[in-house]
This record gives C-alpha cells, structure tokens and sequence, in this order.
C-alpha cells in the first residue's frame, strides 16, 4: 500500500482558499471552506462547486461492450441510449455489491464508468476478472481527468454564462460534450449527488484550474460558494442517496438496499439468480430512512433495537439535516420494521432514542 | 483565533472560568473551529459529581460528536440551557454564549494543573 495522499489538479487552488483538508479515499480532498451549513444552503438556495476528481473513470470500448456491461452491472444497458446516463452497480458473485457507478453511454461500443475513488482498485480487478469473455478493452483514466460538480438552482444560469450549448436542453441523466470557458471537448453531465439540480463537468486534469477559476469568476453574480466533502455528504443523505461503505458495501444487495430500480431480471447479470430469489422470497433486512422523534444524532455503526432492546439493525449513515433541522438517519432494519411509522431505537451513547421510519428522500423542494 | 487572558485551559480544549469556588466550563474556539456546524449539545450529568476528565456530555456537529471532559474535579450545577435553542453559540461565542456547564470546584490545587492563554496557544503550536 501507498500511504502517500495523492493531489487532485486543484488541491493547492482549495489551500489557498483556505479549505479544510482531509484524507479521502487516499486523496487530500476539502472538507469544507467557510462552513458546513453555509455550503448546504448555497448549494440548496443558489450554486455550490465541489471538486469530485477523486471519482474514478473508465472507458469500455469495443464490439462487445454493451453485453459486458450487461453482465457486470445490474441495471439494463440495452435500453441506454447515446448521450444518456444510467445509474448502477456493480454486484460481486456472491450477493454483495461491488460498487455503485455511473454509466455513461457515448455509443453501443463506447462507455465510461464513473466509480467511487475507495474502490477503484477493487473495482478495476472486478472489472478485468470478467473482461476476458468478452471482445473488450478497458481503460482506466482516472489520473487523468478532473471533475467539477457545479450543484444548485443557478448552476443553469451560471454555466450558461460560459457556453453556448443550451444547458436547460440536457435533460437529468443525461450528457453532450462540447466547448465550456473557452475548453472544448468537455463532458456536460446532468447528474449530481445533492437533489439540488445541476452538471457534472469531466475535464482533463491540465484544464481544470482554468474551468474552476471561470466558473468561481462568473459565480459571484449566483451566489456561487465552494463546497467541500461535508456538504456533498449531508446533501446527499437529505436524498436519502446511498453512499458505499456506509449503506451499501460488499455484504449487502440492491434488493436489501432499496435499488430493486437499478435491478433488472431482463438479462443475465453476475448473482442475478441470488438478486431474484431474494426479491421472489422477500428480503430479510431493508435499508430505510429514519427521523428521530427525540433529541439525539444517528451516526454511523450506532446499533438499533427494538422495544425490548434487543439489537436488530445498525445505522448506517445519520446526520443532523441541514435544511430541516431534524435529526435523520438511514440504516437497515428487519423487513417488518421497514413500513413507513415503524418506530425503533437507535441506541445513541448507551440509550434508546427513539425514532420512526419516513418516505426518502428526507428533503423536498 | 482567540486566548483570553482570564481563562484556564486543558489539553482537551476545555476552558474554566474560576468565580469562587464555582467555574464556567466550555470548549475553546480552536475546538469548535476544528468541529465545525454545532448542531447539538447533550449534558445528562447536571447534578453529579465528576472526577477530573471524566466525560460531563457530548458536542455534536453535523459530521462529527465529540465528548466533553470536565478539566477538574466537582459537580455539575448547572446546564447552559441556552444551548438547546442556540447550539450554534459555541461556534459565534466559545467563551460566552455558548459556555457549556457550571460546576462547583471540588479541589482547587487541581486548576494548577490547567494551562494558561500563552501555554495553550504554544500547545497548538
């Protein structure tokens, strides 16, 4: 193992704006700038810019393509369409989940994967184990490409300023590529991990600080603020989105998970027959959304029980939300305590504070 | 960032007012900086008597929760209620608003043992 934390393009453009910095997924990434909250509500109310080139990429090219995907992923790629964008996961043989990505489809014979930088690894040996039943070709340019998520109701407005593509004619989960701030050939994504709308710009790394710097200059005039890895996090668990190693990881499935959505019996996938019988028999445990309904944070790992205390569930992400000031948490539980109003403890510092199961996403408009 | 002058310090960025026999406990402002949005402030200990760095509550921010340890030995008087409206407090005002407990001071030659505004500030160096 290399203990060295690697830079992204902008490290030192995020220490000069005095950002906090953390150790992330083996990079040195900025928490936050100015403040957690403050960087929320920019990102709810206005515009936040988050540095997510930590994120990994991946080309698969050639005349199979599609059915690799097919077998590696549990969404349905056939139906993904030039220019459009499917979220997925990656299931591993025996159940679990290997990770979860973007799909990004540039043709039937070109796609890019967009993995958790905590897994690319992992997910590239996943990947090449499988890669050899098929006439593929895999690249792994992750080194190379930066990525900048421009999140919020102005993020329209603003990258509008900076391009002459119709942004508001990208529909959600959908992608063009073309000239933005003066930088061709850039990846304009309609995807985001905040609910709050926006793009996701893929960029070679030597043109990253120059797309930066244009979107900073032309964001003071939307309320524009950077926002760091807190912000990302607690905007993402107000969507009640998963993020891996947290509520999802190797021992879990998207049948458990809530991501049945993502699982499709149309094709043959790795563990598809596992996914199946789970989904025919019922899943034992759910993954759910849950308020407190007294005073207390959920955290990570903090254990749940039921009314006699015994332990039947683990939270696996929970935070104070900032823009609703309630106290909520996702985590899994037994599939009869899974219903919207089931009440359970979350045991915070050695006592039950109870709390009830909620519609996701935690947060709407 | 700021030391003031009239208060002790501890090595877990705990400060003590002394008034008597009684003292103001709370978290400096290099603690609160370092955890960020305080969202909550959980002290369940009013009324106990505690050992010297023992934990009297817990500091949660968005991300993170931190417990509190009492910088000297005594009992806990008193919960700055103020913080269950006004969390935020201890990042706008560490050293007033967002004071955290008021204990009565069970062994004096313990504050000894505390740090002045000059050694606390050299100890973040």
């Amino acid at each position: 193992m290399n203990n060295e934390l690697k830079s992204t393009a902008l490290t030192h453009v995020h220490e000069a704006l005095g950002a906090k910095m953390v150790p992330f997924a083996g990079y040195n990434m900025p928490v936050q700038y100015n403040g957690l909250k403050l960087e929320h509500a920019a990102v709810r109310e206005a515009v936040g810019m988050f540095d997510v080139s930590h994120m990994g990429e991946f080309f698969v090219e050639g005349p199979q393509a599609l059915d690799f995907l097919q077998m590696v992923t549990t969404n349905d790629v056939s139906r993904l369409l030039p220019g459009k964008i499917q979220y997925s996961c990656m299931p591993n043989a025996q159940g679990g989940i290997v990770d979860d990505l973007l799909v990004y489809c540039f043709s039937a014979q070109h796609f890019m994967l967009v993995v958790n930088a905590s897994n690319m690894e992992k997910d590239w040996n996943h990947l090449m184990h499988y890669a050899p039943q098929f006439d593929v070709e895999l690249r792994n340019e992750s080194d190379d490409y930066s990525l900048l998520a421009v999140q919020g109701p102005n993020a329209i407005p603003l990258l509008q300023t900076l391009t002459e593509i119709d942004l508001a004619d990208i529909k959600y989960y959908s992608f063009t590529v073309g000239s933005m701030a003066g930088i061709n050939d850039v990846i304009i994504s309609a995807t985001g991990y905040t609910g709050a709308g926006g793009f996701e710009l893929y960029v070679p790394n030597a043109v990253a600080e120059t797309l930066w710097n244009a979107v900073m200059k032309a964001g003071s005039a939307f309320g524009l603020l950077p926002a760091g890895l807190g912000a990302r996090d607690t905007l993402r668990l107000e969507m009640g989105m998963a993020l891996y190693g947290n509520d999802i990881d190797d021992t879990t499935s998207p049948i458990e998970a809530g991501l049945s959505w993502i699982t499709k019996f149309t094709k043959d996938f790795v563990s598809c027959e596992l996914f199946q019988a789970q989904k025919e028999a019922g899943a034992e445990n759910k993954l759910v959304g849950f308020e407190m309904m007294e005073r207390g944070i959920p955290r990570h790992d903090y254990p749940i029980a039921d009314e006699s205390g015994t332990v039947i569930g683990r939270v696996t992400s929970g935070t104070n939300s900032p823009s609703t000031g309630k106290n909520i948490g996702m985590g899994y539980v037994p599939t009869s305590l899974s219903k919207e109003g089931a009440t359970f403890y979350v045991m915070i510092r050695n006592k039950p504070i109870k709390a009830q199961v909620v519609k996701l996403p935690f947060y709407k408009k | 960032m700021q030391f003031p002058d009239n208060l002790k310090y501890s090595k877990d960025h705990e400060w003590v007012r002394v008034e008597g026999d009684e003292a103001y406990v709370g978290i400096t402002e290099f603690a609160a900086g370092e955890l960020g949005d305080i969202v909550f402030v959980d002290v369940d200990t009013e009324g106990e008597s505690l050992d010297k760095d023992e934990v009297f509550g817990s500091v949660e921010a968005v991300k993170t929760v931190s417990d509190l340890f009492i910088p000297v030995s005594g009992e806990v008087l008193e919960f700055n209620e103020g913080l269950e409206d006004a969390p935020e407090s201890v990042n706008e005002d560490p050293y007033g608003e967002g004071w955290m407990v008021k204990i009565k001071i069970a062994d004096a030659s313990e504050l000894d043992g505390l740090m002045d505004a000059a050694a606390y500030e050299a100890m973040l160096g």
